[in-house]
């Protein structure tokens, strides 16, 4: 499985790590939800140093389409809510 | 999942609707590698703009550490000539520019993070362009343009992804540029209105000294005070000493053992 971190780069990822990234994945939304800045930092802190513990960065050369897209580490809360409700964060 | 999910889904969907489509599916490789050039060069300029950015903020820093030196040596002289007040000036001014420099020592690091960053994305992109190109001639030279749609696809998926990262990096990168330019500017206006020279020659209560003062701390001013009285081994001053009215370079001649 391939991970991209926005800003970072992409990341070989063994399936296997899977439910972990999910458990910190889930840990990020929930303060997404609650709004709270300071906790939101800190728990997307934790899934990106997940993704990077268990992962290997892919070449530069390669070519491959990401299965799972995280945001950026300096991401504000805002940002990923933006992101998540699709307001042009990403330039087209 | 659902945070991870969701956001590869937007993204991907965005990165594919940036790609144009032409009739002979092997004209859209050109056209494709074209824009991927233009965003190498783009974040190649982005880096070269945070880069302006930081080396301004590191002038900043400089004269503003300069001046807060200076003001340092401008306190110590006058205690040394018995002139508490005119020292308590200095060092008041000394702490309103410490947290300016505090200030731009932390935007400091935030450009070099983003220049770093852009730098990595520059090599990143250049290494997937370069691949794509090489994919590229071969699909032209070996498949007819019926063959080559599901080669092209494989090419395309991985390079738009990219292009919507670095895309989303630099705009990013000139967000943050832009919020430290105002800044910047004040600043640069302050040192060149020289009201940071001299703490000694200047007109007490004009905006310039209010404002560094409201920007001063009161307790690093005292304490520093102190420690340069203990340091000079200049006689206590009590505060209730009415400041002496004569100018500085008067109290100067009159030397002190």
């Amino acid at each position: 499985m391939i991970v991209r971190i926005l800003g970072e780069g992409q990341f070989e990822v063994a399936d296997a790590e899977l439910d972990r990234l999910n458990e910190l994945d889930a840990a990020v939304e929930a303060e997404v939800d609650a709004g709270n800045e300071d906790a939101f930092r800190a728990r997307l802190a934790e899934l990106l140093d997940g993704v990077r513990d268990v992962g290997a960065p892919l070449a530069d050369d390669a070519l491959e389409d990401s299965d799972l897209i995280l945001p950026p580490a300096d991401a504000s809360l805002e940002e990923v809510r933006e992101m998540l409700a699709d307001d042009g964060l990403i330039p087209g | 999942m659902s945070m991870m999910k969701r956001i590869s889904m937007i993204f991907r969907a965005k990165a594919n609707k940036a790609l144009d489509r032409a009739e002979d599916p092997r004209e859209t490789l050109d056209y494709s590698y074209q824009r991927q050039v233009e965003m190498l060069t783009k974040v190649r300029r982005g880096v070269a703009d945070v880069a302006t950015s930081r080396k301004r903020v590191e002038l900043q820093m400089n004269q503003l550490q300069a001046q807060s030196d200076k003001l340092t040596a401008q306190a110590e002289k006058a205690l040394g000539m018995g002139r508490e007040d005119l020292a308590r000036e200095a060092l008041t001014r000394k702490s309103g520019l410490q947290t300016q420099v505090n200030d731009l020592t932390v935007q400091h690091a935030q450009l070099q993070g983003e220049e770093e960053k852009l730098t990595l994305a520059s090599q990143r992109l250049q290494a997937k362009v370069e691949a794509f190109r090489t994919r590229k001639e071969t699909i032209k030279a070996t498949y007819t343009a019926a063959e080559a749609q599901t080669r092209i696809n494989e090419a395309f998926s991985g390079i738009s992804e990219e292009m919507g990262d670095v895309g989303m990096a630099i705009q990013r990168a000139e967000d943050k540029t832009q919020q430290m330019q105002a800044r910047a500017g004040a600043i640069d206006e302050l040192i060149a209105s020289g009201a940071l020279d001299d703490a000694t020659s200047l007109s007490a209560g004009d905006d310039i000294t209010r404002e560094l003062e409201a920007m001063s701390s009161n307790a690093d001013v005292e304490a520093e005070l102190a420690a340069l009285k203990g340091a000079t081994g200049a006689p206590a001053i009590e505060s209730s000493t009415p400041p002496a009215a004569e100018p500085a370079a008067q109290a100067e001649k009159e030397e002190q053992s």
